[in-house]
């Protein structure tokens, strides 16, 4: 990064940020790199397809820092999904609302980041990584703390719950830190919603510590307005012996970008990364996930697949990273994508950076339609081609669905899936 | 493992077996590279203006651009200024027939297993050997003449056949497209052109056999190939190189240009030297490469196999702009020692209907980084385009690298594009069962190695895949980790 943005952005978010002495290194060393290398411009690799910075400054004439806004448990129970159970996280603009969460805490400690003031704050998701990861760090409001305690296994799902609002152009920046401490279990859901349908800006960072032996299951579904703008920065260390499981579902929204690190930082782990986006209208959505495996013995999976029509564009960026120590790596990364219309687009890059010899990896990419001949024999049998043409596309989509770890949450999504299917989609 | 490291010592300590060099008199640019120079060579090559004028504005476009940074290689900053830019044999007056070559001359190709004469009258072939930078023999001549094929030096094209090389020149790969090709076209000193006339198959494969010879000479070669309607053409390029300590650069430019149904196929076999087994010297070799399916049902068919050279840097790619048109990409490349290689291949799907396919086998062994750079690209009116690519490599040794940044970017919906890649090493498993059938570790390698890379081989010339797969032999026997 040579070039130095100016931007409006950059300026007014980063003059209306309160200082916090307990993050103040934090906030420092992290507002010095954003003022020497700005936000990402088109002409960075990392950014190639995804011109998040100008969509910006395009979509939002005024950015304000987020303001917590007047919301009641009416509005919170229409929007959590039917059948449900389990302590939820309702994060009002990106502010913790304590009033409309319920927290029991149960099999885990809550607490907020600025009052437990967490160590470990800022030290797997990586600043100089990318440009909105440092710009959450510099500005950052609010943000939650979860420890699981060591050999505990947390029955209930944890729902975090993003009600985000524009406000004319309001930019909210939650911040998530979870530590999973040795042989415990816990599943994750997370839900982003948009109260309204004007733009804003939602800039996310999610780190999570994945202790030894210990299972995560986090599981994510982004069905925001046409106009939200969102950026999401998850980053994990994944120790010995433990499984990570991220299952990420994108359907709308203006301009969605997905950071997804996982660390493999010690042998007999295992990392697995699935993704859908179903994709219409203008909708952009970037995938860029990353997987570092260091050590020996360690095995990721990822599967990502697409559905674009009218003139959606889909963008997906997989790297895996196998470094000199990590022999006996198995690795495979999938990506699958449909297009159904003339005017979406799909640009793909699977990466593979391979330092050592005696490892599995492989990757697969493919770009194409539904198969004519599945179609006709649906068709010969008396369905219709909206029909037709949806039950294909659920069992496409279906294969990434299956490994959400929640039944309920499975449920729902797999209902809103099929709802956009059957509909003229 | 001993037993291992012993053999890959023995292999890796091997000299280059075409590191020689004969003193030989040559006529030479003074060091440096700056206007004069430019109309120096050009004077010295009794140019057109036209082409002076082209080459020129090269060199101010060159001025303005900076030297590309993406590539996955590193090497010391080449200082372009410290390289002498046209070096030509001194007895190089246009020699009428085999007889009036220098026979210090035809002495190297002999060793280099090349000899005119028998190849002229064995192989069929006719030969353009380029020695550093005149074309000093061409055979053939007369068959391919009889049927309109016009095979000679780049010089001389500019002076029997200006229209074509005016019309085409540039036409494929601009002045403006890289840093190198930019250079290359102000400063390009000599190379092959070929034009096959409407209709007309080439009865024979074509072929040029370049060599750097004079130290310190950074060689520029042009190669023009024009493939008119109907027409098909075979076309070998095969290098080798003495052995040096200083790093030379070779920045080549070729461009084929194929017509309505017209097919060209074109192979390389690589072989610059790579180094001494410390990385020290070798060849850099900045190479633009790209060819247009400009008619209808066109097919152009790049094949390489790289084993050779410290840096590579080089990208065969295929615009296919007419309806039906086929782009094809098989390599095989492969690293050992210090090198680095960054190659692949970019396709650009622009007509309706078109296809194209991707081989790329990579091979690493010893400390080398091995890359696969490839681009996909499917334009919104090539409805209906089709894509396969795989892209596998072989590692040998802990001590190596392999990487995949394939760019897949669709812009139709009708558009059916497949990439796959995988990363493996040679069985214990599979080298036990050869064992077991009593072939040795060593004979087992090559044995596994050929087989992966067989489907490229197979898209070689019969001669060229001898010699190739003698290359591979010779590069990675016994360097089993």
């Amino acid at each position: 990064m040579t070039t130095t943005i100016k931007n409006n952005l950059l300026d007014s978010i980063l003059s209306q940020v309160v200082s916090n002495p307990s993050f103040s290194e934090l906030r420092a060393t992290s507002r010095l790199l954003l003022e020497k290398n700005g936000l990402p411009a088109i002409k960075e690799e990392e950014y190639k397809f995804t011109g998040i910075t100008k969509k910006l400054e395009n979509s939002i004439s005024d950015f304000s820092l987020a303001k917590k806004s007047d919301l009641n448990s009416k509005t919170v129970q229409s929007h959590v999904f039917e059948g449900f159970e389990g302590d939820i996280l309702v994060f009002n603009n990106g502010f913790y609302d304590k009033e409309l969460s319920s927290v029991s805490q149960n099999g885990y400690i809550f607490s907020l980041i600025t009052d437990a003031k967490p160590e470990l704050l800022g030290k797997i998701a990586a600043k100089e990584k990318d440009p909105f990861v440092a710009l959450n760090n510099a500005s950052f409001q609010d943000g939650v703390y979860l420890k699981i305690p060591k050999n505990q296994k947390v029955e209930n799902p944890i729902l975090f719950l993003f009600l985000n609002q524009s406000n004319g152009g309001q930019v909210i920046q939650p911040r998530i830190l979870i530590e999973v401490e040795e042989n415990a279990e816990v599943t994750f859901l997370e839900d982003n919603i948009s109260l309204d349908d004007k733009a804003y800006f939602s800039n996310t960072v999610t780190e999570i510590k994945v202790g030894q032996n210990s299972q995560v299951h986090y599981n994510r579904l982004q069905n925001e307005s046409k106009n939200a703008i969102s950026v999401n920065n998850t980053e994990t260390d994944i120790h010995r012996d433990a499984v990570f499981t991220s299952v990420v579902v994108s359907l709308s929204g203006d301009m969605v970008r997905n950071n997804l690190s996982l660390n493999l930082l010690d042998s007999g782990c295992e990392g697995n990364m699935y993704g859908l986006y179903l994709l219409n209208g203008k909708t952009h959505v970037d995938n860029h996930t990353n997987v570092d495996h260091t050590k020996p013995h360690a095995q990721s999976n990822e599967l990502y697949k697409g559905v674009l029509a009218d003139s959606s564009r889909g963008v997906f960026n997989g790297k895996i990273f196998v470094r000199q120590d990590a022999q006996k790596t198995n690795a495979f990364q999938q990506n699958n994508n449909i297009l159904l219309s003339e005017d979406a687009i799909v640009n793909t890059k699977p990466q593979l950076e391979i330092w050592a010899d005696d490892v599995k990896c492989s990757h697969g990419c493919t770009t194409g339609q539904l198969d004519e001949e599945a179609l006709f024999y649906l068709r010969a049998r008396g369905l219709g081609k909206e029909q037709a043409r949806g039950m294909l596309l659920y069992a496409f989509t279906g294969e990434v669905m299956d490994h959400i770890s929640d039944e309920a949450f499975q449920n729902h999504v797999v209902n809103i899936v099929q709802t956009r299917l059957g509909s003229n989609f | 493992m001993s037993k291992d490291n012993k053999i890959l010592e023995e292999l890796t300590s091997k000299d280059y077996e075409h590191g020689w060099s004969v003193d030989l008199e040559t006529d030479d640019a003074p060091i440096g590279l700056n206007e004069g120079i430019i109309r120096w060579i050009s004077a010295k090559k009794e140019e057109p203006g036209w082409l002076l004028e082209w080459r020129l504005k090269a060199f101010n476009n060159w001025l303005t651009m900076t030297e590309p940074v993406w590539a996955n290689v590193h090497y010391p900053k080449i200082n372009l200024q410290g390289l002498r830019y046209y070096s030509a044999p001194k007895n190089s007056n246009k020699p009428k027939s085999l007889d009036e070559i220098d026979p210090e001359l035809l002495q190297i190709y002999e060793r280099l297993g090349i000899n005119l004469n028998e190849q002229k009258r064995l192989q069929g072939i006719a030969v353009d050997v380029v020695l550093d930078s005149v074309s000093v023999g061409t055979t053939f001549k007369e068959t391919l003449s009889k049927l309109g094929i016009v095979f000679c030096s780049f010089s001389e094209a500019v002076h029997k056949h200006p229209e074509l090389v005016k019309k085409y020149l540039g036409s494929v790969v601009p002045m403006t497209d890289n840093y190198y090709a930019a250079l290359n076209s102000a400063v390009f000193s000599d190379g092959s052109f070929c034009y096959i006339p409407t209709g007309v198959r080439c009865p024979m494969e074509l072929s040029t056999y370049f060599r750097i010879n004079a130290a310190n000479t950074g060689q520029f070669e042009r190669t023009l190939i024009i493939a008119d309607e109907g027409s098909y053409v075979s076309y070998l390029e095969g290098c080798t190189a003495p052995q040096r300590d200083e790093n030379q650069l070779h920045a080549a430019v070729v461009e084929i240009y194929a017509g309505k149904n017209a097919e060209v196929k074109y192979s390389t076999v690589q072989n610059w030297y790579p180094g001494d087994k410390s990385g020290k010297g070798g060849i850099y070799n900045f190479v633009t490469k790209r060819g247009i399916c400009a008619g209808d049902h066109s097919k152009i068919s790049w094949t390489q196999v790289e084993t050779g050279s410290a840096v590579t840097w080089k990208y065969p790619s295929c615009i296919l702009k007419g309806d039906y048109s086929i782009g094809e990409f098989y390599s095989v490349a492969v690293t050992n020692n210090y090198q680095q290689a960054d190659t692949g291949t970019k396709m650009i799907h622009i007509g309706k209907n078109t296809r194209s396919r991707i081989v790329s086998k990579g091979i690493s062994a010893g400390k080398s980084q091995n890359s696969y750079r490839g681009q996909v690209q499917v334009m919104k009116r090539a409805t209906n385009a089709r894509n396969f690519s795989q892209c596998d490599s072989l590692l040998m040794g802990d001590r190596c690298g392999a990487h995949t940044f394939p760019y897949i970017d669709i812009q139709n919906s009708t558009a059916k594009v497949e990439h796959e890649a995988t990363t493996s090493k040679i069985g214990a498993d599979q080298l036990f069962y050869c064992n077991q059938r009593g072939i040795s570790t060593e004979d087992a390698v090559a044995l596994i190695v050929n087989g992966y890379a067989k489907e490229v081989l197979n898209q070689l010339p019969m001669e060229f895949a001898v010699e190739a797969q003698k290359l591979l032999a010779l590069t990675l026997e016994g360097s089993v980790g």
